[in-house]
């Protein structure tokens, strides 16, 4: 105790007795062996809101205003909810807003804030400040209790007749558990189970088929190849994409989505397979990275890179769309296209391989690699 | 300073409250008495009337978090009013010109509803997603001050670890929330989750179809989402804040050390009234601001962003910022990816999305057990450590952090490419090697300021403080006089115990068996010189004596406390055995002293 | 004069006063606003002599003495008028220093040297004109129209430009400028030309009614009040999530801070 610089008792320490529980470990504490001896708590002396009527008036009457300032911004609140058109917009300096908005903000901000700080001064100011002290009890119940129950614990189980009688025990854990697969097996209809035949109508699949026209994204325009002059980029989709509504429509645009730039033939590799891809270097590509699937348009026309915005993945559309740089592993899909008797770009077969982020039943052993010819 | 109080028996702080009531002392009657003869309040309300907390502004980061989480509640029933979770495509027919007759979701549409044609929408739905941010970034500065204050030490792990499962479910209801208005950030993040999913081997295909009802996106997940984050992630969150919260009042509250606070007791204010009034207060203060927040700080304009397309994206795209380290992860991490026969393995969205996130709430949950491994330490914790007095733990904590910070970084490295006029690509680069680097440099920094600062708290106590002050002696020297410092703080300086270094076990048994443990006790006594080896040592008594009567430069702190009469031959202080022996016949019972 | 004082109230004489007036301000327009383009089409030999003059002081360096182009910069021939307009009513043109992208800045040249050279660079080879007011217009289009010009907007240009057009990230130091404060021609100009890394995006597959629905879209974008307050800069989460610490958090532990502290003692 001497050593504890005395200044607080350790109740139950001396209780050392009865249980396996040793609870002067359960409560040892640390031992504060500092050269100083601690000087107990400081005396603090009054506020001057204590001793100085005045300034005890002084924050009484700043505690009410800010009270009293609440209902008037609680009625202006409301006056500005039904007098404010919805329209009217406020315009200085920076600020330039929905003046409905901003009027409810401020005075219901204000509102709410000044209850708060009006609490809080009046608890600093006006409430008795005097710190207490108050003794801690330990975490662990008392010995006597811990022994308590280690023998009604006892007790029960003798009750149960488990001790004699071992397989109820284990027939009850067993029937328990058993009880559950029923409950997981209820969330298999949860979605459809991706087997290969699911798998090749859904993700494995897209829109496009030999003689769909590419056309133009939101205008459905078909597109002229002699319209696409070198460094072009049309964000394009399959035109028979309007035909689809509702949910399948959002499905098909996830997957279908495709850019065709224009490039000097002569200043890209088109490998030997790939030779019929394109019409006069005018290539189509997936628009869905290969990464986790954002749709891809930063083209940059000058080195025909083009760039992920959600991660930065890059692919060399120059070089059958391999990737250069960032997180994507694989290249991106590429389309088959020619021109169809009107010289517009049709799709020659759908992509040849998934498009889209990778899954694990993938096999992507057909998927262009640097160097592939 | 020098009236330093003894006890008095009872205190006006427990008897002057209801100055000229005399009612004080009058059993409950009236609607209270009714209601006690029902519900025993009474005897609940005497234990937790004058229950004392301690007050310091970091105990409060908690609270910003939970009243950050009451105002989420109160919006978010006012939202779901007008909200309709549904992924039915419609055209828009609302208010906002610039969308006119576009096709989007019900749930996009009755979030441009909420924001252009419900009166004050617009500002519940911006204070909604201020509180969101507000909640996580709370949540986190109060973990972080309890990891370096050491506040997760015996007995209040089972707390941390609540703690770290209240942090992981307000990072998922967060993500929920996010995904809900269907807008394009919120359809690119869910796009990203799908591809997340879908790379966990050998079941991603068969979780993404689970959890999206078929191919993505579908028209089930957004009311799925809806379910998880208005019902099931809310109450799971509610009951584990009440068990977090039942536990710091069963355990009360931890105090930072200082003079007249020990493990023993806790010293403060008591919950009725000041505590009540301060921290009732607050709550009004945090909802107050963050209604000035949505006022006039615009936050995810989704009607710029436009409905969910699938085909359309925009630069910076990126999650809140919590999720922001791993979006980093998720960009800077190299494209590993295995083609093993018709399979393919996506190390490079796993590893960084659903590995990471693993890691960290992993580390975080075993820490407690794993720091009291190695200091072999037992012992109840009342007392918070200050950070310099366990400088690897701090080293460690400020490691974390700055490894966080850089992913955190990486996850917006377009944004730093374009303010910062550098390369997005040597943005990308640096951030691969700074995650492991920056982390050990900033261990290494980190520590030595923890000694430097212990050196520091040393000196104090044996030499004063620095007054800045050159003075000339008479021969001509100059030197600069050191004020000696309070006892007060001296006491502050020097209470704290010492982290023990453990040994290993000799090796052989008394038979000269190798004991098969000696590898595991080697490899904690290693760790143990490592986390606690290189203190610098307190000063003893004898050097507080030594440096006060050679009077190197000023005075020192004296040892024996302010007054030498208030202190017997043992070196204890006679008021506070009186007050041991006085507490100790009822240990729970309030004692006051001014 | 009583013809028409005697039927000033008649039903159809408001619907037909209108449509008088309208047909005067259109008349009156043609008569202004053709003059710009007959300019820009049919430059004088005079103009193209100035303008070489001043290609050959200025330009030649990088680009050749006759736009042929060197190793440090693009041939010249067929990019058009509407491609030198762009890069010198940008002030892209001609470039402080050699570097990754050529930076928008004031411009030093006037609107009349700049017409000299666009109609000295148009004689090279041919290419896209500097295009007229009704080409590029946002003006009195509707709002299903002006919808639609969203959806273009995010379907082409956001990958790039960012949704409320403040510019994003590109690989290598490289860049998407922030459109807020470009003009609308050249807007149109940057389209059609597709400047530096820019793609072009060719008048067959985006009309010009297409890219007028953007830049009107653009503009009434970037009109509009900002609804729920102050934009934090049009950043998306990284800044919100910056200021919900900043504001936010440092807010509430500034009163935190108050509230915690002990107040001064009269003793």
């Amino acid at each position: 105790m001497s050593e504890h610089n005395g200044l607080t008792p350790r109740p139950h320490s001396g209780d050392n007795g009865a249980g396996a529980h040793d609870a002067s470990t359960a409560m040892a504490t640390v031992e504060h062996v500092g050269p100083i001896a601690d000087p107990g708590l400081p005396h603090e002396g009054p506020r001057y809101t204590d001793v100085n009527t005045s300034a005890g008036n002084r924050a009484y009457v700043q505690v009410l205003g800010m009270l009293a300032l609440v209902p008037l911004l609680a009625i202006a609140f409301v006056v500005c909810y039904f007098a404010v058109p919805k329209d009217w917009v406020f315009d200085y300096g920076p600020l330039h807003s929905n003046a409905l908005h901003l009027s409810l903000g401020l005075t219901g901000g204000l509102a709410v804030l000044l209850i708060g700080l009006a609490c809080i001064h009046w608890a600093k100011q006006i409430m008795n400040d005097h710190e207490m002290v108050e003794m801690r009890h330990p975490a662990s119940s008392p010995a006597e209790d811990r022994a308590a129950v280690a023998q009604m614990w006892d007790e029960g189980a003798a009750d149960s007749g488990l001790g004699r009688r071992k397989l109820i025990g284990g027939a009850l854990v067993g029937a328990v558990g058993t009880i559950l697969l029923p409950v997981v097996v209820m969330f298999a209809d949860m979605g459809p189970h991706p087997g290969s035949g699911l798998r090749a109508a859904t993700i494995e699949k897209t829109l496009w088929a030999e003689g769909v026209k590419l056309v133009n994204d939101v205008t459905y325009e078909p597109i002229k190849a002699s319209e696409l002059e070198i460094g072009s980029l049309v964000n394009a989709e399959p035109e028979n994409l309007k035909d689809e509504h509702g949910a399948q429509f959002v499905r098909e645009k996830a997957k279908s989505p495709i850019v065709i730039v224009r490039m000097e033939p002569e200043r890209i590799k088109i490998p030997d397979s790939r030779k019929d891809w394109h019409v006069a270097g005018i290539l189509a590509y997936s628009k869905i990275c290969t990464h986790v699937g954002c749709p891809i348009s930063l083209w940059e026309r000058t080195t025909h890179h083009l760039l992920c915005p959600c991660h930065q993945s890059t692919f060399d559309l120059g070089d059958s769309g391999v990737v250069v740089f960032g997180p994507a592993a694989r290249s991106l899909p590429q389309l088959p296209i020619a021109v169809d008797g009107d010289g517009f770009l049709v799709a020659k077969s759908d992509f040849t391989v998934p498009v889209g982020p990778s899954y694990f039943e993938r096999d992507s052993r057909h998927d262009y690699k640097k160097g592939d010819n | 300073m020098a009236s330093r109080a003894g006890v008095t028996d009872r205190s006006e702080a427990t008897e002057v409250q209801t100055p000229g009531k005399p009612h004080a002392m009058k059993p409950l009657s009236g609607v209270l008495g009714w209601a006690d003869d029902r519900l025993g309040l009474a005897t609940a309300g005497k234990g937790g009337l004058r229950k004392v907390f301690p007050d310091h502004w970091s105990f409060l980061l908690g609270e910003v978090a939970l009243y950050s989480f009451i105002v989420l509640l109160l919006t978010g029933v006012f939202l779901t009013v007008w909200f309709k979770p549904s992924m039915a495509e419609i055209d828009y027919e609302g208010s906002y010109q610039l969308l006119k007759g576009i096709q989007m979701s019900e749930a996009f549409a009755s979030t441009l509803d909420i924001s252009f044609d419900v009166r004050g929408g617009l500002l519940v739905r911006q204070i909604h997603h201020w509180a969101a941010i507000l909640f996580v970034a709370a949540a986190t500065a109060h973990m972080l001050r309890v990891f370096f204050t050491g506040a997760f030490r015996k007995p209040r792990e089972v707390n941390w670890l609540i703690g770290v499962g209240l942090f992981a479910l307000a990072t998922i209801e967060g993500f929920a929330g996010y995904s809900l208005p269907d807008d394009l950030l919120s359809g690119t993040g869910l796009r990203f989750v799908d591809g997340l999913i879908r790379s966990i081997p050998l079941i991603g295909t068969w979780a993404e179809f689970f959890v999206f009802g078929g191919e993505f996106p579908g028209t089930l997940v957004i009311p799925r989402l809806y379910m998880v984050h208005i019902l099931l992630v809310p109450a799971i969150l509610l009951g584990l804040i009440a068990g977090h919260i039942g536990l710091v009042v069963y355990h009360k509250h931890s105090q930072y050390p200082g003079p007249g606070r020990t493990e023993q007791n806790v010293v403060g204010y008591p919950m009725f009234p000041v505590y009540a009034a301060k921290a009732g207060g607050f709550f009004f203060v945090v909802f107050g601001i963050l209604m000035l927040m949505g006022g006039f700080m615009q936050i995810n304009p989704v009607w710029k962003f436009g409905p969910y397309n699938p085909a359309q994206v925009t630069a910076g795209s990126q999650p809140d910022w919590y999720m922001g380290w791993v979006e980093g992860a998720i960009r800077i991490m190299p494209n590993w990816e295995w083609h093993l026969g018709s399979t393919t393995w996506s190390w490079n969205i796993f590893l960084p999305g659903v590995g990471l996130m693993g890691l960290l709430f992993t580390a975080l949950g075993v820490w407690p057990f794993v720091e009291r491994w190695i200091t072999g330490d037992t012992r109840n914790h009342h007392l918070l450590d200050r950070p310099r007095n366990a400088p690897t733990r701090t080293g460690l904590g400020v490691a974390g952090m700055t490894c966080y910070a850089m992913f955190w970084l990486a996850g917006g490295n377009d944004i730093i490419a374009t303010h910062f006029h550098v390369s997005l690509n040597v943005v990308t680069h640096v951030m691969r090697v700074a995650v492991f680097v920056a982390p050990v440099i900033a261990f290494l920094i980190a520590k030595r300021i923890c000694l430097a600062l212990q050196r520091s708290d040393r000196e104090r106590v044996l030499h004063g403080s620095e007054t800045g002050i050159i003075e000339r002696s008479i021969d001509g020297s100059y030197s600069e006089p050191h004020a000696p410092i309070d006892i007060d703080a001296a006491y502050t300086l020097t209470q704290h115990p010492v982290i023990p270094v453990t040994q290993a076990t000799p090796g052989l048994d008394e038979n000269g068996v190798p004991d098969p443990s000696r590898k595991v006790s080697r490899l904690r006594a290693t760790l143990s010189h490592w986390f606690a080896g290189h203190q610098i040592p307190k000063p003893t008594r004898a050097e507080i004596e030594a440096a006060h009567h050679h009077g190197d430069d000023v005075d020192g702190v004296d040892p024996h406390g302010p007054d030498q009469n208030g202190v017997d031959q043992n070196g204890v202080d006679q008021d506070g055995a009186d007050r041991a022996v006085e507490s100790a016949q009822n240990p729970r019972e309030l004692s006051a002293r001014h | 004069m009583g013809f028409l004082s005697k039927r000033r109230r008649h039903k159809a004489a408001k619907p037909l006063a209108i449509v008088l007036a309208l047909f005067l301000m259109g008349a009156l327009y043609s008569l202004v606003s053709p003059a710009t383009q007959s300019r820009a089409e049919t430059a004088s030999a005079e103009q193209v002599a100035r303008g070489k003059e001043l290609f050959q002081q200025t330009c030649s360096s990088c680009h050749g003495m006759n736009g042929e182009g060197t190793t440090e910069a693009p041939t010249l021939r067929g990019v058009g008028a509407a491609s030198v307009d762009f890069q010198m009513g940008t002030g892209r043109m001609p470039m402080a220093r050699p570097e990754a992208q050529a930076p928008a800045k004031r411009t030093l040249y006037t609107d009349e040297e700049i017409s000299a050279i666009a109609a000295y660079v148009a004689t090279l080879g041919e290419g896209p004109a500097i295009p007229s007011a009704d080409q590029y217009s946002g003006e009195g289009l509707s709002a299903e129209e002006l919808a639609r010009g969203g959806e273009l907007f995010k379907t082409n240009c956001s990958a790039c430009h960012n949704f409320e057009g403040t510019g994003g990230a590109l690989p290598n130091g490289k860049y998407a400028p922030p459109l807020t404060k470009t003009s609308d021609k050249h807007i149109y100009e940057a389209l059609r030309t597709g400047p530096q890394q820019m793609p072009v995006f060719a008048k067959g597959t985006l009309k010009d009614q297409d890219v007028k629905e953007i830049i009107g879209y653009l503009n009434t974008l970037h009109a509009q009040e900002d609804n729920g307050g102050l934009t934090l800069g049009g950043l998306g989460p990284v800044g919100e999530g910056f200021w919900g610490w900043i504001i936010g958090l440092g807010g509430c532990v500034t009163v935190a801070l108050w509230l915690a502290k002990k107040g001064a003692r009269a003793r």
